[in-house]
């Protein structure tokens, strides 16, 4: 059954190798094909972990694979799937998959598509590799196998009529993560050799003893402050708006959905289980910071001017509530931070797909030149967006809902540690924010699908959505739907494992 | 699972169901006219068939299922009682009588199929505010009634008025939920519970129970629209006309109240929060008669009359009249639809609802002029219709809180009786001046016809309520009471005989100034406070100047003080920490595809080192 994980991770890999191996002419012709059947397979291995999965025992790891790889550096290939894991596998397989069915027809602006192809595939061995990995410089290897293949995507296959931006956002985003990742592993090496051992789970089970309170402030300030430029915390955020606006659609999809959550994940797998207390120590500071991130990058959606920057800016309101619930170090916090995180994969994912869409019908994104009426111009496409934007504010019933009333519900009721009057302050910012959220976004529908059509007749040749597009963002929104009136379907896996961690 | 249970589900499934069909079928006007009214007419026979299978016997919670949270869980479980299935059949019965009168007002409408679908989705919506036992899933169906309201509203999305309409809807109603969602958590964690049930034994008075209902208070005023956050619902009839009727008299509008009589337990516990309620209320009932009295659109009386109707029964909850103030809810849901549906039948005639365009109507609207004549008179409170009984049960229950005490401070019932009589002397003013500028006087409009049979029907329907439910207005609040309060409801002379004579004395004002005025609007004898009232005190205004605009500056400061100040520091922290390594060298001259290499060469090597270390 261990198999299964290993396919996980060798499935994206083989594809990637074999379209690396294909004589030119074939492999470009073959190139989606290989892409869309590898991602295809991948889905249903992850997809048969699900059905092996015992959901009755989600709080422990199973289909374990522990094999001793290089002891001289305490380096171990260890590998497990548990409650918290599951989800975040089976969203990365799922959006890989929905992101190369959509490839399959509409190709991303500036060729090379088999180079396209292989590097998607190259992010999902990453993405996968790192919700899988249970030590921590595998962890870290997983990491960074990420980061190469995003710069690329963004560079090469970015907004095509700003070749220097796309570059140079492309540079921005690699130089912030790598710095990003570098502080991590500091902080991982220096657990390790405090602890002696680089396994999450042992590292886990100690919950941090044996680790003084001064190692433990030390190594959480290094995890945290790591992975909080990945999630991005702000104000770390400074890379994902460009990133994310110049990114081609599949690359901000991925981005956003996957990406993002790799550090959410490592926060709530990593940081809080292995030094709890070194996180307490921070905790006002990093649930501030995201009390402010999601007050601020609601405001900031006020004064955005193109659709794809704006829902790039709404992330960094979204990500706020993910570390505000970790912040809170409760279970509810936590189930929340991991809701919120998968719900945001969910339906930002589907506002890039969405945008997309916006602009490859209009060769912009920009809200002067869309002008509004897309319900008139395009109706499939304007309700699409409205829907997409109503999950997005976290309308209860849709799947943005949970996760921001749990991280809601943590900071009611704090880790009995921390400082409950000072949460409660943090809590009433953050409601302001939800409110301020649900504002943006309605005023962005009412200017975008709503009003007059006044771009009509300069276009001739406007398709609406197609079956295509209808197929590959399908999957995306059923699970919006899904999530959001049957929350159960992941709480259940995720508290077991929540259970068990936190002060 | 019993009957009782299944049903109350299906209940709520049903609409559900065919909003969701709807939205498949849309296309094809028939199949989702189908739709529409048989979902809903079949979640009211089932309604009135579960109502009255549980009438009179225990509450029923059926439970559905449990969702972990790490804290209190989430119980999906349906409650069947009398409240809950009065207000089911309500809630069903205008709903229905709404997607009959659309398959004629919407005839020509092109979308008519995501309408019908979302009037659906709303009905399926407010049921489940009525029928869940857990606050979490009773919140689940009040937000997605805010954005079915908002999408509504902006149907005709041409117009820019109904586009700020359905924004200012969602997000003035959505702020009002984020003090309710509190309001929960606090209640959640007092009784260890998210159900209703639990909470009702659970809880003990307190001062934290105080401020949780104070909370809830902030998602009542702003669903029941009530001041400081009324200010959605006025503007909320640029809507489709049928849109307004479901808003302002089965849905949305009608959860505050309900949900303040679901809590009613534990507001009885809290005379702090009663008070609260009972300020809110009175402050409202007045201030949105006075606004009443100036409108030129007839839907935009009706839109502040149900503001101040909703007022009196928050006011009636709030003084201790439970059976007072949710009977007022229910004749005024028969009768304001009503007003509603009629205001529509007059707009299909003449197309426009603005009373100045008016005029003379009685003779070319015979029908539409009597049904009319009785809704207003059913809003004025003339007997023996449904309006008179329930309002004069909102009264005496204040007269009886003033005089003999009840669950608030005594000066707080004497607010609610002074502005509930006042209100009645505004009211009758109103609805006169209303009535006599559409349907007397000169005629101003010709060729004005009467409405088609599938908008006629409902409206005899609703009309038929109106004065029924008056009759039925000794029987119904009693059983509405049963197992739940004691109380009754009761009438008492003073309070009946002081109404009557205020109502004469608003009917005579407006209808003397009108002869005056030379059968102008009595209006304009307001003077200078005239446009004041017509404008609802400005407040508007004053919440564009201290809340919109400061946003909206905020927002350009932080794109500045992004772009500006977080921006370079972040950026300069990283030249500072590239300038001091020597690898990064590369990237300064932009060559970050070798540093990239590099990182990536490292990756391998170390994972070839492994291996070969093994």
């Amino acid at each position: 059954m261990t198999t299964l994980l290993h396919l996980a991770i060798a499935l994206p890999l083989a594809g990637c190798i074999t379209l690396a191996l294909l004589p030119a002419p074939t492999g470009r012709r073959l190139a989606p094909t290989v892409g869309l059947v590898t991602s295809a397979l991948t889905l249903l291995v992850v997809l048969a972990v699900v059905v092996v999965f015992d959901r009755g025992d989600a709080g422990r790891v199973q289909l374990l694979a522990d094999v001793e790889w290089a002891p001289t550096l305490g380096l171990s290939w260890r590998l497990g799937v548990d409650g918290l894991s599951l989800p975040f596998v089976v969203l990365t397989a799922l959006l890989v998959f929905s992101c190369l069915l959509y490839t399959v027809r509409i190709k991303p602006p500036g060729g090379r598509l088999r180079a396209f192809v292989a590097l998607v595939l190259l992010l999902e061995v990453g993405m996968i590799g790192t919700f899988l990995a249970l030590d921590l410089v595998l962890f870290f290897l997983f990491f960074e196998v990420v980061l190469i293949p995003m710069w690329f995507v963004i560079a090469w296959w970015g907004e095509p009529k700003d070749q220097p931006g796309r570059v140079a956002a492309a540079n921005t985003f690699i130089l912030y993560t790598l710095l990003g990742s570098a502080i991590m592993l500091v902080g991982f090496l220096y657990v390790g050799s405090q602890a002696g051992t680089f396994d999450m789970l042992e590292l886990a089970r100690r919950g941090g003893d044996g680790l003084s309170a001064n190692v433990q402030l030390l190594a959480a300030i290094a995890i945290v402050g790591g992975l909080a430029v990945k999630v991005p915390l702000w104000p770390l955020h400074t890379w994902l708006p460009d990133a994310h606006a110049k990114a081609p659609t599949v690359g901000s999809v991925l981005l956003a959905g996957v990406l993002l959550k790799m550090g959410s994940y490592g926060l709530v797998r990593i940081a809080v289980p292995v030094v709890p207390d070194g996180v307490r120590q921070i905790a006002p500071v990093l649930g501030g910071l995201a009390a402010v991130g999601i007050v601020y990058g609601a405001l900031a959606c006020f004064a955005q001017r193109d659709l794809k920057r704006l829902v790039a800016y709404s992330s960094v309101g979204h990500m706020g509530f993910v570390v505000l619930g970790v912040a809170t170090m409760t279970p509810a916090g936590l189930n929340g931070s991991v809701f919120a995180g998968l719900a945001h994969g969910l339906i930002t994912g589907l506002l890039f797909f969405l945008a997309g869409a916006v602009k490859d019908r209009h060769g912009t994104s920009e809200f002067d030149e869309l002008g509004g009426g897309m319900y008139a111009r395009l109706p499939r496409l304007g309700a699409l967006v409205t829907f997409a934007a109503i999950a997005s504010l976290g309308l209860p019933g849709l799947a943005g809902f949970w996760g921001e009333l749990l991280a809601i519900v943590g900071a009611f009721r704090p880790s009995a540690v921390l400082d409950r009057p000072y949460f409660l302050v943090l809590l009433t910012v953050a409601v302001i924010g939800a409110v301020l959220t649900a504002l943006y976004l309605l005023v962005t529908v009412r200017r975008v699908c709503q009003g007059e059509d006044s771009i009509g007749p300069r276009l001739p040749v406007l398709g609406d959505v197609t079956r295509h597009e209808i197929a590959s963002w399908g999957p995306l929104i059923a699970l919006t739907v899904l999530l959001g009136l049957w929350p159960g379907l992941v709480l259940t896996l995720v508290d077991p494992v929540m259970q068990g961690v936190g002060l | 699972m019993s009957f009782v249970g299944a049903g109350t589900a299906l209940i709520v499934a049903l609409p559900f169901a065919a909003s969701a069909a709807g939205l498949i079928y849309g296309k094809q006007r028939l199949i989702a006219q189908r739709i529409a009214v048989g979902g809903t007419g079949l979640a009211l026979v089932l309604a009135i068939v579960v109502g009255i299978t549980v009438w009179g016997g225990d509450i029923e919670i059926t439970t559905w299922g449990t969702i972990p949270t790490g804290w209190v869980p989430i119980v999906i479980a349906t409650r069947a009682d009398p409240l809950s299935l009065t207000l089911a059949v309500m809630v069903a019965a205008v709903a229905f009588a709404v997607q009959v009168y659309s398959t004629s007002y919407m005839s020509r409408d092109p979308r008519y199929g995501s309408y019908a679908a979302l009037v659906s989705l709303f009905t399926a919506a407010m049921l489940l505010v009525v029928l869940s036992d857990d606050l979490i899933v009773l919140l689940v169906g009040w937000e997605i009634m805010g954005i079915c309201s908002a999408l509504l509203i902006g149907h005709h999305w041409e117009l820019p008025e109904a586009r700020a309409a359905a924004v200012k809807a969602f997000v003035v109603t959505h702020l009002g939920d984020m003090g309710l969602l509190i309001g929960f958590l606090v209640l959640a964690d007092l009784a260890g519970s998210f159900q209703v049930s639990v909470i009702a034994t659970n809880v003990e008075p307190s001062t934290t129970l105080t401020v949780a209902l104070v909370l809830v208070l902030c998602g009542v005023a702003g669903k029941s629209a009530q001041v400081p956050l009324h200010v959605w619902l006025p503007d909320a009839m640029a809507g489709p006309t049928p849109i307004s009727a479901l808003i302002h008299a089965a849905t949305m509008v009608a959860a505050g109240v309900f949900l303040v009589g679901r809590l009613y337990d534990a507001y009885l516990l809290a005379p702090v929060a009663m008070a609260v309620l009972a300020v809110m209320a009175a402050v409202t009932m007045v201030f949105a008669a006075l606004s009443a009295l100036a409108q030129d659109d007839l839907k935009r009386v009706l839109a502040w009359s149900t503001t101040s109707q909703l007022a009196y029964m928050l006011g009636g909850l709030a003084v201790g009249g439970y059976s007072a103030g949710l009977f007022h809810l229910i004749s005024h849901a028969a009768f304001k639809a009503l007003l509603f549906l009629a205001a529509g039948a007059i707009a299909h005639a003449i197309g426009t609802t603005l009373l100045s365009r008016m005029g003379g109507l009685r003779t070319e609207l015979r029908r539409t002029y009597w049904i009319m004549t009785i809704g207003l008179a059913a809003l004025v409170g003339v007997p023996p219709l449904a309006g008179f009984f329930s309002k004069e049960s909102v009264l005496s229950a204040a007269e009886d809180a003033a005089v003999h005490g009840g669950p608030l401070p005594g000066w707080a019932a004497w607010l609610v009786l002074i502005a509930g009589l006042l209100t009645v002397l505004l009211t009758a003013a109103y609805a006169t001046r209303a009535w006599l500028l559409a349907f007397h006087g000169r005629p101003s409009e010709a060729g004005a016809h009467e409405p088609p049979p599938a908008m006629r029907l409902p409206l005899y329907g609703l009309s038929a309520a109106t004065i029924g439910l008056g009759v039925l207005g000794f029987w119904l609040p009693g059983a509405l009471d049963r197992g739940v309060r004691p109380d009754g409801v009761q009438l008492h002379w003073i309070t009946a005989i002081l109404s009557l004579l205020l109502l004469v004395g608003g009917v005579y004002a407006a209808y003397t100034t009108w002869l005056r005025e030379a059968q102008r609007d009595p209006a304009t004898s307001l003077g200078r406070a005239a446009p004041v009232f017509a404008d609802g005190m400005h407040v508007d205004a004053i919440y564009e100047a201290t809340v919109v605009r400061p946003v909206y500056t905020l927002a350009r400061l932080v794109v500045a003080g992004d772009r500006y100040v977080i921006h370079p520091y972040v950026t300069g922290t990283g030249r500072v920490v590239r300038a001091l390594g020597a690898v990064p060298q590369a990237a300064q001259r932009g060559k970050v595809q070798q540093y990239v290499t590099a990182v990536l060469v490292a990756v391998v090597v170390l994972a070839l080192v492994g291996v070969a270390v093994r």
